[in-house]
């Protein structure tokens, strides 16, 4: 079977591997490379819980092909808290009770983080627009959203 | 067999590769990764261009054209082309647009292709190395269509003269029940002078509403007006069932999104 | 949250620590980092993955079985059918004597719904698992199926499943589950009214965002470690043990970490052929169900169909109510025997009726098998009950709350099935919500209790 060179920083190490040409990005981090954070909830693009940050932008790991991401910058959920510290996002959604099963979690907090990375104090219907491609079925959705507003909060007053 | 990628840096390179049996073209991979995921074993090898043109958008003399790699993200922000955001925006959620392209969108089956929708209603012309086609006629012959779609260019409409409308169960995202795009243009004294309406999910693929266009020529927009448009509307179509909506469910409820769109 | 410490005050305690206090959930730090390890987290060298093959048919002998094909395709390590399989005949209730065990692991002979598994292909890749599972030729021949439950029941119907002998289960008490108390038709013929409707359901699928699966390490020490989102341990883990007659020292489940139940994970389906197969294999092995298999493959909620009869009198009081209930089981039992007679005991609802008469049946029909789903076998039942209620309410012209006030059962009334009323406290939570919907109702509702009766 033809193995192909992938090769990316993930957040913020280097990586580089062989996969069977046609792996998805979603098996090449959980099966290759041992970041299990995104997860394969429908493989379609339908739940939003592979969801992964590629070069700044929200991208379904389970549609995009690992060889079609080299020399890119990726960041999964389980690389935003640094030395020991939550990220804001996690933070607030410990506080907010905005996890229950925690399977869309990770995507959940990604698709947050790139709403806060591009518009820092969004509205109410910014946060429900970003979260719009990804599936809970546990919490009713309204934690979620108050978590990211949250985090939106305290986002600015620590800038302040 | 597993499901090899190649990439060329010319269409032309890959439009030679899309001729061995069982390989598809991989543009966004909303379409083509999900049925290989899903288990369709009939996707062997993808193929895919890199060709700068294809990511391409070019705007003159009031026409646009729009290469096939754009995304429906990339439309939605662009700034001269905010008359199609609404329709780019119905395209699944954030991580969709940021994937989903243009050319792909004219291969998505119902319930899926809401962009295709609107570039029926807007008349596109759809671009291959083989020549350029109307969007319907291309549409038509989807199923047997090997060329890769390079690009589709369309006059870009007047303000307000284009009216998209998506009903979906779920808010702010879902699938669609239907899509409506019209396009339309009114004489001085106000009556339609003429117009194009597309439907998404009133058949397998997106189709115009002929009988309710012309019912609406030399009419005004109010209710009186496009009545005989809106008992016309579902004429010639056969909607399609599945788990969002019966063809039943949908051929009833078309005339009331439609009046409310036309109304707006 | 406020805790109205007016009710029950001279019975409760108020040394309360945690009620109404926010308590971190334990799992909520690794759910946010990503560090949660669910079943499908767990990846072994060497695992193979399992793909069915399945029934495309609702009802169907299987004349023969060709696997000599998908045997041959690259790829493929083993290809199970039904007699691989050492106990195939089971059902997951038998642990606390439902029996007869009537669902086969791996279809053998017939297939008595669409989706059922036939043929288990295990492969180093998926894709190889999916392209040699395409290859498995199965000859089928086709039969006569039954969908809906009325029709299963009439004589002359198709007979669904073999091991019951007849569409529906087969209880101590006979063809259903019965409540008997008081004289329902005396209490019909009293009545000012009489209000006979009917109330039915759709399956309702739970759609977690984590599919069905689990993997399964083969041990040095003859064990099987199981990795797994079962909602039911040790009933998974015995039944397991039966049906592929292995002590359950061998044995080891892990999990209580699932991505979403619902109920939709208590049934046992992917465990026992996934160990049999890293038995065979010596190999990890991983099945996982594909999203589409999550929602036509996994059973839903069942189907119901609920027939209410209700004597009322003008002044409120509903004196006879008779149900009978129906609950689609699919094409075998699973949980769903268990769900019709938990039906008859929520019948007539949390209203004290001195008369009543309630069969509910559970019936077989060659669709999805059913099972647990949040509340199953009263969940449909007080839809149908609640809205009775309302048209009760209406029919008499009295406002639909304080008709629930009149009704409502209290500390020291019989129930239906013969359990007197302890700790009731629907009173007092009609009251607030009364408050709380800014729907009021007469004070002497208000002063209602739920253990005090008034003179």
């Amino acid at each position: 079977m033809a193995k192909v060179p992938v090769q990316f920083t993930l957040n913020g190490s280097e990586k580089a591997e062989f996969v069977d040409s046609g792996t998805t990005l979603l098996n090449a981090l959980r099966d290759k490379i041992g970041d299990t954070s995104p997860k394969g909830g429908c493989q379609q693009g339908t739940c939003g819980a592979c969801s992964v940050i590629v070069d700044g932008e929200l991208r379904l790991s389970c549609l995009t092909l690992a060889e079609t991401c080299n020399g890119a910058a990726i960041t999964t959920t389980s690389g935003l808290a640094e030395g020991g510290v939550l990220h804001p996002l996690q933070r607030a959604f410990l506080d907010t009770f905005a996890t229950q099963c925690g399977f869309c979690t990770p995507g959940m907090i990604m698709a947050a983080k790139v709403l806060l990375d591009h518009t820092p104090n969004p509205s109410r219907e910014d946060v429900v627009e970003a979260l719009s491609g990804n599936i809970c079925r546990c919490t009713g959705y309204e934690p979620i959203i108050q978590a990211v507003l949250t985090a939106a909060r305290a986002n600015s007053q620590s800038a302040a | 067999m597993a499901l090899a990628l190649q990439t060329f840096p010319t269409v032309r390179d890959a439009n030679a590769a899309l001729k061995v049996a069982g390989t598809r073209y991989l543009g966004g991979g909303t379409l083509v990764v999900r049925a290989a995921n899903e288990g369709d074993v009939a996707v062997s090898g993808l193929v895919r261009s890199t060709d700068p043109a294809l990511s391409a958008v070019e705007i003159a003399d009031g026409r646009v054209r729009i290469g096939a790699s754009v995304t429906m993200a990339a439309i939605a922000r662009h700034a001269e082309l905010g008359a199609l955001a609404k329709a780019a925006r119905a395209v699944g959620g954030p991580a969709v647009r940021n994937m989903a392209t243009v050319g792909g969108n004219l291969f998505a089956p119902a319930p899926y292709g809401d962009f295709a929708v609107a570039l029926l209603a807007l008349d596109a012309m759809v671009s291959t190395d083989d020549g350029e086609l109307p969007v319907e006629t291309f549409l038509g012959g989807r199923d047997n269509s090997r060329a890769i779609v390079t690009s589709v260019s369309f006059a870009l409409p007047k303000d307000d003269g284009f009216r998209f409308l998506k009903v979906s169960r779920i808010k702010p995202k879902g699938v669609s029940v239907l899509s409506i795009a019209v396009v339309l243009e009114q004489a001085g004294n106000g009556t339609i002078s003429s117009a194009r309406i597309a439907l998404g999910c009133m058949a397998d693929r997106p189709v115009r509403a002929r009988a309710a266009e012309k019912a609406l020529l030399g009419k005004t927009l109010d209710p009186n007006g496009i009545a005989a448009a809106l008992g016309a509307a579902g004429e010639g179509t056969s909607p399609i069932t599945d788990p969002i909506a019966s063809a039943w469910y949908r051929a009833e409820v078309l005339p009331v999104h439609l009046g409310r769109l036309l109304l707006s | 949250m406020e805790l109205r410490k007016s009710y029950f005050a001279d019975v409760r305690k108020d040394d309360l620590h945690e009620i109404g206090q926010g308590r971190p959930r334990l799992d909520s730090p690794g759910h946010v980092t990503g560090k949660t390890a669910f079943f499908a987290d767990r990846n072994f060298p060497g695992m193979l993955h399992l793909k069915m093959v399945r029934s495309p048919h609702h009802h169907a002998r299987i004349r023969s079985i060709d696997t000599s094909e998908a045997e041959k395709h690259p790829g493929v390590v083993k290809v199970l059918t039904a007699r691989d399989v050492p106990h195939n005949v089971y059902t997951i209730l038998i642990l606390i004597q439902i029996g007869p065990e009537d669902e086969t692991v791996l279809a053998d002979g017939k297939v008595r719904w669409k989706g059922e598994a036939v043929v288990a292909v295990l492969a180093e890749t998926e894709r190889a698992a999916k392209e040699a599972a395409a290859k498995v030729k199965v000859d089928y021949e086709v039969l006569p199926a039954v969908f809906d439950m009325e029709e299963a029941l009439k004589p002359g119907a198709p007979i669904v499943n073999e091991y019951h002998g007849q569409n529906y289960y087969l209880y101590d008490s006979g063809e259903c589950r019965k409540v008997r108390f008081g004289d329902v038709e005396a209490g019909f013929a009293g009545a000012d009214h009489v209000l006979e409707q009917s109330y039915q359901s759709s399956p309702i699928e739970h759609a977690p965002t984590e599919t069905t699966g689990c993997v399964v390490m083969p041990e040095g020490n003859d064990r099987f470690t199981c990795y797994t989102n079962t909602q039911a341990m040790f009933f998974t883990l015995d039944n397991t043990s039966i049906i592929l007659q292995m002590p359950g020292s061998k044995l080891h489940f892990v999990g209580g970490t699932v991505g979403g139940g619902f109920g939709g994970k208590v049934d046992v389906i992917v465990e026992p052929i996934a160990i049999l197969g890293a038995k065979l294999t010596g190999r990890p092995v991983s099945f996982i169900y594909s999203r589409e298999e999550e929602m036509q493959i996994s059973s839903p909620r069942a189907a119901e169909k609920v027939v209410i009869k209700d004597g009322v009198m003008k002044d409120g009081r509903i004196i006879a109510r008779k149900v009978t209930g129906y609950t689609d089981a699919g094409a075998y039992s699973r949980h769903s025997p268990y769900g019709a007679q938990k039906g008859a005991g929520h019948y007539p609802g949390p209203y004290t009726i001195p008369n009543v008469w309630i069969d509910t049946y559970c019936v077989y029909t060659n669709r999805t098998p059913s099972s647990a789903m949040r509340g199953f076998g009263v969940t449909i039942g007080d839809f149908a009950l609640e809205v009775q209620m309302d048209k009760l309410a209406r029919l008499i012209g009295m406002d639909p709350l304080e008709f629930r006030f009149i009704n409502a059962y209290r500390d020291g009334d019989m129930k239906a099935h013969r359990q007197p009323t302890e700790g009731a406290a629907l009173i007092e939570c009609m009251q607030e919500a009364s408050r709380a919907a800014n729907w009021p109702v007469a004070e002497k509702y208000m002063a209602m209790s739920s253990y005090k009766k008034e003179a």
